[in-house]
């Protein structure tokens, strides 16, 4: 099977400052491979490159070096929008238009008869809940309907490949549901979607596979369970000590004390160790549950630990 | 799929009410040309046609820079250019459909003012005569010019802001209107270097002057074909070349 | 892979513009020669009236009358290239200049000059130029200088020696005036346009004048004047060498050789003159020297 998305090496430096230009580095050497049918994640904090790279697959920006393949066919030939739908990140459309002529407006770039577009139109502006808006002038819209409106066009055309830039943003609970069904309704029809958010629990619940991109690096790929299953696993001791009884001094530091019982972290090899020592101490054991960390927990460590390699390099450079 | 853009261009100026202010405005103005050659003896027509065909060509300047400067940047500024080049369209496309939706904008609102002067003239003479016939040759050279005035305002319009634009833009219209008085004062002037200088720049600049023909029309003078097929050409060939500008530039610029 | 579209469009421009531009410039030299048939008669003003216009500047008066001026120069300049000796507009021009701006001293100067010139040289009208002269004075009423041109107009291209010498004496009379315009006043009631006169006349514009156009001209009315009375002298002794062989010498140098002439004489810029067989002496037409009497020939 033909891979939906193929991102070789894709790197983007945007040039700062007015005489003398400093490149920065908004996305270093992406290299990424979405299998068609997939509903792909692409996760990261503001500024990690999400965005860049979804202006770099669909040609508004381009690469300072490497490419890319969206079914097979090269980023710079346009003729790759037929099967592609975009949703840029905080959509704004022609203020003079209703809902239904902009859809009509895009509509026309495709081979459709009138009567098509005249029946899709209908059914996506249905599918987003705008059609007892569709003959208000854009002008009038909120974030939220703009949010709407541009995910109807994204899908207008049926494309095999729909690209959404923060797909959730500015919408309520229930929007944030309706677009996650219509997510989950492009992945039942076999068609790929490549989305980014900074809201894990989105991911979490939607996504075949994520990819984590921070500071413009990929920082790793796969399924949400294997993302997380990367970190060591951890268990949870809950304790309580008799009177009388010390802590074992190996365990002393990793020991916290909330009233009367104490919890410890330890790693799953050495499980046995601790309760060893434990049962040496005579104390009584409440519970051992398994710690499973969250995506959300993956990504903070990740975070922060690219926030403390770059304050230790900032601190270095001025050395 | 150009033509796509280009008519959707066309509803958005139709939908600007700054347009009917313009076109009410170069109306309100022919009909004043009816009362001050009311004033004078003799000269209606001379005055109306004059007036007339100033107002239309000034008017459809102002339309013409203002709508043009902002015809790219403000689909940039207001990232409705995002999902728009999300279809399977070309920038060269989306560009020259820009374009054409501002000439065809043009063209329209050209016609309707040109309405108002034919009645205006109607009303003063109660009849046309055969040499009214190079108003409308005027009124042609007129759109030839306002064509290539977009063309420019379209090119600038793809990497500058419309304020500097409409500099750059009504800079080029002026110095390609003088062109003839900077080449003549080059002339003039014996200094061959300079004559040089003056006589380059007299035919690299766009040559507005050739698109005069008001004169002309006033007094009701025959204006011959082939200087009609010749400007039309020369149009024709500056507009491309302009345009091509645009496209290099426009193509590889990196949409913030 | 597709080729970029991007690097077409940069080949397409890099191709096509200098193409199109290079068609553009026959089709432009065409559209030269067809539209001044159209816009030729275009020499017209819309507006003749320089109140109305003063109206219509806004306050801007000052800066519509260098607009103005400047037209006014080019148009005349056009005319000279072009050796169109019709100057019909340039006295309405001026008009509107000086009406816009009264002070505009430079534009009544050489306007004056620009319409006195007998063509080609300019529009061969000193009745008006005298005008407009006369209306800078009334403008300008403590300006002398203003009273030397008239005088001068009417001098050189009028021909009217009274009314020359009345303006150059009124003149006199004005604060910081010159006495040369006073000896010029005498010189010209005394003995009319004789060329001692001329030249005196040309001297003091040559003199006080820092405009190099002006003194350029100057300069070479001088020269022409010098060869005038060059040619006069060398007419008479050529008469004397006739007297005394029967016929006019074949050259200059025939005069010298019959000692009649101590040398050949050379014209202010340094050519020999041309004797014609009957008598007559030229300039030569390698001279730069121009005169309006003597025609150059070439020597045989």
């Amino acid at each position: 099977m033909q891979a939906a998305i193929e991102i070789d090496g894709l790197t983007k430096d945007y040039y700062l400052g007015f005489w003398r230009k400093r490149p920065r580095r908004a996305l270093d050497g992406l290299t990424l491979t979405i299998e068609e049918g997939e509903v792909f994640g692409f996760l990261g904090p503001n500024g990690a490159g999400k965005t860049t790279t979804l202006k770099l697959l669909m040609g508004l920006i381009f690469p300072t070096s490497g490419g890319a393949r969206i079914l097979g066919r090269a980023i710079e030939d346009v003729s790759m929008h037929h099967d592609v739908g975009y949703l840029p990140e905080q959509p704004y459309f022609y203020d003079y238009l209703t809902a239904r002529e902009l859809l009509d407006y895009f509509a026309r770039f495709f081979r459709l008869s009138a009567e098509e577009r005249r029946r899709r139109i209908g059914s996506v502006l249905d599918l987003v809940g705008l059609s007892s808006a569709a003959d208000v002038q854009l002008r009038r819209y909120s974030k939220g309907m703009l949010q709407r409106i541009g995910m109807a066009q994204a899908i207008l055309h049926q494309p095999r490949v729909v690209f959404l830039d923060e797909p959730m943003s500015g919408l309520d609970p229930v929007g944030r549901r309706e677009a996650r069904d219509i997510i989950l309704d492009l992945k039942r029809q076999g068609r790929t979607v490549f989305f980014s958010t900074h809201i894990l629990p989105d991911a979490e619940m939607l996504c075949d596979r994520v990819a984590v991109l921070v500071g413009g690096k990929l920082q790793g790929v796969g399924s949400p369970e294997q993302i997380v299953s990367i970190e060591v696993e951890s268990l949870e001791v809950l304790f309580e000590l008799p009177a009388g009884s010390a802590l074992p001094p190996a365990l002393e530091d990793a020991a916290t004390q909330t009233g009367a019982r104490y919890r410890i972290q330890v790693p799953e090899a050495q499980l046995y160790d601790a309760l060893e020592g434990l049962r040496a101490a005579r104390a009584r054991i409440i519970s051992v549950s398994q710690l499973k960390p969250t995506l959300e927990d993956f990504f903070l460590r990740l975070v922060g630990g690219e926030q403390r390699k770059h304050a230790v390099e900032i601190s270095g450079g001025g050395l | 799929m150009t033509w796509v853009v280009a008519l959707n261009t066309f509803r958005e100026a139709v939908r600007d009410r700054v347009l009917y202010n313009l076109i009410f405005f170069a109306l309100l103005m022919i009909a004043a040309a009816v009362l001050v050659g009311q004033i004078s003896i003799g000269i209606e027509h001379l005055v109306i046609v004059n007036l007339g065909l100033t107002a239309i060509s000034i008017f459809g300047l102002v339309m013409a820079i203002f709508i043009g400067v902002g015809l790219v940047y403000k689909e940039i500024d207001k990232r409705t250019l995002y999902a728009l080049l999300a279809r399977p369209l070309r920038r060269r496309q989306f560009l020259v459909g820009k374009y054409a939706g501002l000439l065809l904008t043009l063209a329209v609102n050209t016609a309707l003012m040109t309405l108002g002067l034919a009645v205006a003239l109607f009303y003063v003479s109660r009849t046309f005569v055969r040499s009214d016939l190079s108003i409308l040759v005027a009124v042609y050279f007129i759109l030839l010019k306002l064509a290539l005035v977009t063309a420019l305002a379209l090119l600038f319009s793809c990497f500058s802001t419309p304020m500097l634009s409409t500099v750059f833009t009504l800079g080029l219209y002026l110095a390609g209107t003088f062109s003839t008085d900077i080449r003549s004062f080059g002339e003039v002037t014996e200094s061959p270097a300079l004559g040089a200088v003056t006589k380059f720049l007299y035919y690299l600049l766009p040559n507005f002057n050739n698109f005069n023909a008001i004169a002309a029309a006033a007094y009701g003078r025959q204006i011959p074909l082939i200087l009609v097929a010749q400007n039309t050409a020369y149009a024709a060939i500056y507009i491309t070349l302009v345009l091509l500008a645009a496209a290099a530039i426009f193509s590889n610029r990196d949409l913030k | 892979m597709k080729q970029s579209g991007r690097k077409r469009n940069i080949w397409a421009a890099a191709l096509g513009i200098p193409l199109l531009l290079a068609a553009a410039y026959p089709l432009q030299r065409r559209i030269d020669a067809r539209v001044r048939t159209v816009q030729q008669e275009k020499d017209e003003l819309m507006l003749r009236s320089g109140r109305v216009l003063k109206k219509l500047s806004l306050g801007y008066d000052s800066l519509l009358a260098d607009i103005y001026w400047t037209r006014a120069v080019q148009y005349y300049g056009g005319k000279r290239r072009d050796h169109d000796p019709n100057f019909e507009l340039l006295a309405p021009l001026l008009d509107l200049t000086t009406t816009l701006d009264p002070h505009l001293l430079v534009a009544y100067k050489f306007g004056a000059i620009f319409l006195a010139e007998p063509p080609p040289k300019g529009a061969g009208r000193p009745d008006l130029a005298v005008n407009l002269i006369r209306r800078a004075i009334m403008n300008n009423p403590e300006n002398w200088r203003l009273w030397a041109d008239l005088g001068f107009i009417y001098y050189w291209d009028m021909k009217d020696y009274k009314k020359a010498a009345e303006a150059y004496m009124e003149g006199s009379r004005r604060p910081g005036a010159r006495d040369w315009m006073k000896v010029m006043a005498a010189k010209i009631a005394e003995e009319g346009g004789s060329r001692q006169t001329s030249r005196f006349l040309w001297d003091q514009v040559y003199r006080s004048t820092e405009d190099p156009n002006i003194r350029k001209n100057a300069f070479e009315h001088l020269q022409s004047l010098k060869a005038e009375e060059d040619a006069e002298r060398l007419e008479e002794f050529a008469a004397r060498f006739r007297r005394r062989f029967g016929r006019f010498p074949a050259s200059a140098r025939e005069l010298v050789e019959a000692g009649i002439l101590p040398g050949v004489p050379l014209d202010p810029a340094g050519y020999s003159y041309v004797l014609t067989p009957d008598g007559k002496a030229h300039l030569n037409p390698s001279s730069p020297v121009t005169s309006d009497v003597l025609k150059p020939v070439l020597p045989h």
